[in-house]
């Protein structure tokens, strides 16, 4: 073989490796997403697809079994908004600090302490809230448990932190400093600077930054199930102070004691089916985010 | 040094002759100090100043002299750790007048550019002595507000940097932090596209970014926000040297016009843009001002043989 050859085959090789590996990713997506749906449609043969949506009751153990999603649905997204309620300013500010106006040795400080965050295995944080978070609510707001929506939501939000933070300061300190220093020319402050060319350069990454973060809290399950309670009810009044419980919960609850191909074991392919569109929306919206904003820029 | 800028030699070279060698390593110049320059600008015909751009009058300076220059310059250096960047210049800005800062790479013309706006203080290692009156009043004295300075001191650079916005927006941006009326901002960005000749060829699209916008409009973009924010004085840091001919001579075009309202310092490394621009130039070598008068006299019949080596393109 010629040399152009060899390196002809190298080339054409490398390719397929390439395509070969991007296919796979694809391929076990579709699997996934087949196998889900297929068992999920599994279990509206018997089962009413209104009564699954509009039903306020799960309960798998009652004559006749109830399975209606809205309490786990209320329970995932009040979790998850609660989450992202504390999580997004303190993020963003945090990030904001580090990159602009801490100097470099509290910034040297500061970034690594976030990625330790970051490492902390979610049971730890799930036990950290069962032992210190759940009585100190209970006792603030004087509830019977402390259980509750809110500490689940705390919980989700130190999860989501380290990911907010790090990809939001990067995004801060890559803005290009000419644009600083034409703000700074203009006669702006440092504030006027970092809210109105700073904070607008970064939007696209700050906004990936909250949506992965998001994505990390909706999917999280172990830690919200030690501390939200796990009561499949709708909240009332009391939102965040309430026992709720999420989808996640309920499929790692449930999961092992269900016999299969009962409805109760389609049931939680359905509910998994749904939280499966719901990450998938929010990637969807990540995606529309960035785009616009890279039109725009 | 920069040896890339001598086919922008001046064409006064053809009635010079003699050592073609001049050595380019600054050390040397420092010793051959023989002629003696002045730093003072010499004013023919300029007692009167027409004062119909400065917003308020100037506060008089505490010897209640009245000065002939906008910008007053007193034995100023410059530090950055210990590099010594500029060393111990004086120089009058005249106003409404053009002034051009030439010098070989490195020789601190950008540095001292950024004095007048005090861009510097960003700068950790900079440090700074002497003083720079900017109408008879010390930009580096404590009560100072930096912001109103940078604001009656505006600032293009070198290369074009639109913020991430509409065109609109861009314009907007210095009158919205300064606390302008909502009302007068529309009359504002047009005026100042119009001032920057950039007005025809982005009335109809101001909403769209400014990205969209090629690089010698970007730059007129650039000189749109800085007189958006009505200065006195405007600062270019080598505002042409990403453009193409036609965009220079149009911003140099532009330039000449604002001279009637803006006292304009330019800093280049094209001598004919210098020639043709600038009623005043100053050379810098090493930091230091080597020779400083109106552009015919520099580059006609220059005093200091260093200067002259430079604008024939011998060195730099
Ligand atoms: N931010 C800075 N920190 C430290 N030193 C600097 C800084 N900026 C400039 N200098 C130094 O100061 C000296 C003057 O630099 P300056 O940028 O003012 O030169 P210049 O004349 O504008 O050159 P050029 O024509 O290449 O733009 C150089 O020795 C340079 O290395
Ligand atoms: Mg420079």
């Amino acid at each position: 073989m010629s040399k152009r050859s060899i390196r002809d085959f190298k080339e054409k090789s490398m390719k397929s490796l390439f395509f070969i590996g991007g296919i796979t990713t694809i391929l076990v997506l579709l699997l996934i997403f087949v196998f889900l749906f297929a068992e999920a449609l599994n279990f509206f043969k018997t089962y009413s697809l209104i009564e699954f949506f509009t039903g306020t009751q799960w309960m798998p153990g009652a004559s006749p079994e109830r399975f209606g999603i809205l309490p786990l649905l209320a329970g995932s997204v009040i979790v998850t908004a609660g989450a992202i309620i504390i999580a997004v300013p303190i993020g963003i500010l945090s990030a904001i600090y580090i990159a602009e106006l801490a100097g470099p040795r509290t910034a040297g400080i500061l970034k690594p302490a976030v990625e330790l965050l970051a490492g902390i295995p979610s049971v730890v944080l799930g036990f950290f809230g069962l032992v210190i978070l759940v009585p100190h609510i209970q006792s603030i707001f004087n509830l019977t448990t402390g259980q509750t929506a809110l500490t689940g939501s705390i919980i989700l939000a130190i999860m989501a932190l380290p990911t907010i933070i790090s990809v939001s300061e990067d995004a801060i300190s890559s803005v290009p400093s000419a644009l600083k220093q034409g703000s700074f020319a203009l006669g702006s402050n440092h504030w006027q600077t970092i809210y109105k060319v700073i904070v607008p350069a970064s939007i696209s990454g700050i906004s990936a930054a909250i949506i992965l973060g998001i994505g990390r809290a909706i999917g999280e399950t172990m830690a919200v199930m030690m501390v939200t309670g796990n009561m499949a009810i709708i909240p009332g009044s009391d939102l965040f102070l309430s026992s709720v419980r999420t989808i996640t919960a309920t499929i790692a609850l449930e999961m092992g004691e269900v016999a299969r191909g009962t409805e109760h074991y389609f049931a939680l392919f359905a509910i998994g089916a749904v939280l499966f569109v719901m990450t998938i929306g929010v990637n969807l919206i990540a995606e529309a985010i960035k785009r616009k904003h890279r039109l725009e820029a | 040094m920069n040896a890339t800028k001598s086919e922008n030699a001046f064409s006064f070279a053809d009635t010079l002759n003699g050592e073609n060698e001049f050595d380019s390593d600054e050390d040397d110049f420092e010793s051959e100090n023989e002629i003696e320059f002045e730093n003072e600008i010499e004013f023919e015909n300029e007692t009167e100043f027409e004062n119909e751009n400065s917003g308020e009058p100037a506060p008089s300076f505490s010897t209640g002299k009245v000065k002939k220059k906008i910008i007053e310059v007193k034995d100023l250096d410059l530090w950055y750790g210990n590099n010594h960047a500029l060393k111990n210049i004086s120089i009058g800005i005249p106003k409404n007048k053009v002034f051009a800062f030439i010098g070989p790479s490195g020789c601190g013309k950008s540095t001292f550019l950024r004095t007048m706006n005090r861009m510097n203080d960003m700068i950790s290692n900079c440090r700074i002595e002497g003083e720079i009156y900017i109408d008879n009043e010390n930009i580096y004295a404590k009560e100072t507000d930096v912001n109103d300075l940078r604001k009656r001191v505006g600032m293009v650079f070198q290369k074009a940097n639109p913020f991430p916005m509409s065109i609109y927006d861009n314009v907007a941006y210095g009158p919205r932090i300064h606390g302008v009326s909502k009302k007068k901002i529309p009359g504002i960005v047009e005026e100042s596209l119009k001032g920057a000749a950039l007005w025809k060829e982005v009335k109809d699209r101001l909403k769209d970014s400014a990205f969209s916008l090629s690089g010698g409009q970007q730059q007129r973009l650039c000189i749109a926000r800085t007189l958006a924010v009505k200065p006195e004085i405007i600062l270019f840091d080598e505002p042409c040297s990403a453009l193409d001919p036609i965009s220079t001579r149009k911003i140099e075009e532009l330039i000449t016009k604002l001279k009637k309202e803006y006292t304009i310092i330019i800093v280049t490394h094209n001598m004919q843009q210098a020639a043709r621009i600038s009623d005043y130039t100053a050379f810098f070598l090493s930091g230091e001002l080597v020779e400083t008068g109106k552009t015919v006299h520099i580059f006609e019949n220059p005093q200091d043989e260093r200067t002259e080596g430079y604008i024939t393109g011998r060195f730099g």
